[in-house]
């Protein structure tokens, strides 16, 4: 079938009757049916469900209503719960898991006509850069299998850069969402913290994740917003601040902008070919009006030590649930020491336990204030120097990631390498303002991604910025075959 | 900065993780050159640099308290690994 279309064109398609949802979605379950054994981007695909999603779709476009987000079908990252479809967050500990509750961000697509297609592969617990470490099996690039496709939103990036989905729900506490964007050639945004409530996303360090879209342009991105931002009074950190109709910001001009290059993201060890397209980039940003100076954000350096104590701290304190009770693997042990600890040494995967290990010592007496609090005050320095660049410029420009996609395999058994590439993402959930990376170029046919980032709230400058240089390059445009 | 195998182990215990042997050795040597690597932070002048807990400034979130439905203890119970009527099954906790 081969039918790839983007959300705003396939939802005129469906308003003026010459496609039906149904015949959309089946067309999607063909394609997952035909690419997945290559890519292994899903963990359950949701043929039934969508279907009838895609019957009540249908009827409710017959009778003249619904939303942009009517009868399209979409992936949703397996972090997110959806009631009565096994959420497993790619882990043995959560395989059978079947959530009794929906996420709020699902209630909101639902109550839109939205169609899941399926269940997003991840990092377990969305705590990897690659989906290497996804319990089940690991998802492979579609512009080259024998690569990884990012992480941990990796199989939400596969599914709508293979054509699996029209569009993916994800999840970013360091980078995933942008990383995998960015490694797969597609549009994905992390907003501010606070703008998506994250009730029902299944926690990983609370003070940093925020769910986001994946999509194949800017365009699809701001309908996705729309329709998943806002207050929740089921998420205390949820933001009381009324919604924009970020579809209104997209000009294709830039004039007057003032875009700032912080030089520390440009740093050495990133791959050649980046640079060339990180540099290309800048002056079609110049082309199109923008005035760009570069900058510094001097402790920069500090923000991936900065992550890897607060995430794996908040993670040892929000993974102490599982304890093979209420939900989830459990090992029927002697007794009930016994039993726990076995449950969470079985059920964890090397990674997540290295990060429980590692939050645990961070956390732990006689520890606490050198590593914890002490992260936590450098996190204030990097919070400071984003507000200070924002005083001067609309928005920052960077790469996504150092490099284009790595080899499956080869940073598994170096944890440090593999924190490393998601060194230019870290900082903006540390400081939690919004992040948006879109297809920048691709060096011998492998994805670059170019990373824009806001201040809080600053979504609608991030997409007007992120539209007006996609409609000057073709990047998004180039499919890949699988 | 290097973690002993007891402090692996007594993190462990922390945790409630129960690792094997080759993970004790592993996680000792992993979590020893990934600290080495935080020190950098050490660097950094902080005084007077208040922490921050979470990047938006919202605190002490209220609402009313009020009478909502809630889940069936049936939907709640059939993920339980162990369950007996209406309530979880677990290991005794007092020997």
């Amino acid at each position: 079938m081969g039918m790839q279309v983007t959300i705003h064109e396939a939802s005129r398609l469906l308003r003026e009757k010459q496609i039906s949802s149904v015949e959309l979605t089946k067309g999607y379950l063909e394609r997952i049916n035909q690419v997945e054994p290559k890519v292994r981007a899903m963990v359950t695909v949701t043929d039934e469900v969508a279907l009838e999603q895609a019957r009540r779709a249908d009827e409710s476009i017959a009778a003249g209503n619904g939303s942009p987000l009517t009868g399209i079908p979409i992936a949703i990252k397996d972090v997110i719960c959806t009631r009565g479809v096994r959420t497993t967050c790619s882990a043995k500990m959560l395989e059978n898991f079947v959530p009794p509750y929906d996420a709020t961000v699902m209630e909101k697509l639902n109550a839109d006509g939205a169609v899941m297609v399926g269940k997003a592969n991840m990092d377990e617990f969305a705590m990897g850069s690659s989906t290497e470490n996804s319990a089940l099996f690991p998802t492979h690039n579609p512009w080259d299998l024998g690569r990884v496709p990012g992480g941990s939103s990796g199989g939400s990036a596969v599914a709508v850069a293979a054509g699996e989905a029209v569009a993916a729900l994800g999840s970013d506490t360091g980078g995933s969402i942008r990383q995998p964007a960015g490694f797969c050639s597609v549009v994905g945004l992390k907003p501010t913290y606070g703008r998506v409530s994250r009730y029902g996303l299944v926690a990983f360090a609370s003070s940093l994740d925020q769910i986001g879209p994946l999509s194949q342009d800017v365009t699809d991105c701001a309908i996705i917003m729309n329709a998943i931002a806002g207050h929740d009074k089921r998420d205390s950190t949820s933001i009381p601040e009324p919604v924009p109709d970020y579809t209104k910001c997209l000009k294709a001009d830039l004039k007057g902008m003032r875009l700032g290059v912080p030089k520390e993201y440009y740093v050495e060890g990133m791959q050649p070919e980046v640079a060339e397209a990180m540099k290309a980039a800048h002056k079609k940003l110049e082309e199109l009006g923008a005035v760009l100076e570069e900058t510094s954000l001097p402790s920069t350096p500090y923000a991936l030590a900065v992550y890897y104590i607060i995430a794996p701290s908040e993670a040892s304190a929000n993974l102490a649930r599982y304890d093979g009770v209420k939900y989830g693997y459990s090992y029927a042990g002697d007794s009930m020491w016994e039993s726990l600890e076995k449950t969470r040494g079985n059920g964890f995967g090397p990674e997540v336990k290295r990060r429980i290990m590692l939050g645990t010592y961070a956390l732990s007496a006689g520890y606490y204030d050198a590593w914890y609090v002490k992260a936590q005050r450098v996190r204030t320095l990097i919070r400071r120097e984003f507000d200070a660049a924002f005083e001067k410029y609309d928005a920052l420009i960077t790469p996504t990631s150092p490099t284009v996609p790595f080899k499956i395999g080869e940073k598994t058994d170096d944890p440090l390498a593999m924190y490393l590439s998601d060194v230019c993402t870290l900082p903006i959930n540390i400081a939690g303002v919004p992040g948006i990376s879109v297809p920048a170029g691709f060096a011998d046919g492998l994805p670059i991604g170019m990373q824009i980032i806001g201040k809080h709230f600053g979504e609608e400058t991030l997409l007007r910025i992120a539209y007006a240089y996609e409609q000057a390059t073709e990047w998004h445009k180039r499919r890949v075959e699988v | 900065m290097k973690l002993s195998r007891e402090e692996v182990l007594h993190i462990a215990r922390l945790a409630r993780i129960d690792l094997t042997e080759e993970e004790i050795t592993r996680y000792s040597e992993q979590l020893s050159n990934l600290l080495e690597n935080f020190e950098v932070l050490q660097q950094v002048d902080t005084t007077d640099v208040p922490p921050t807990a979470q990047s938006v400034d919202l605190q002490s979130i209220m609402r009313e308290d009020g009478v909502a439905p809630s889940l069936p203890a049936d939907d709640i119970l059939a993920n339980a690994p162990r369950r007996e009527g209406d309530c979880f099954r677990v290991r005794a906790v007092f020997e």
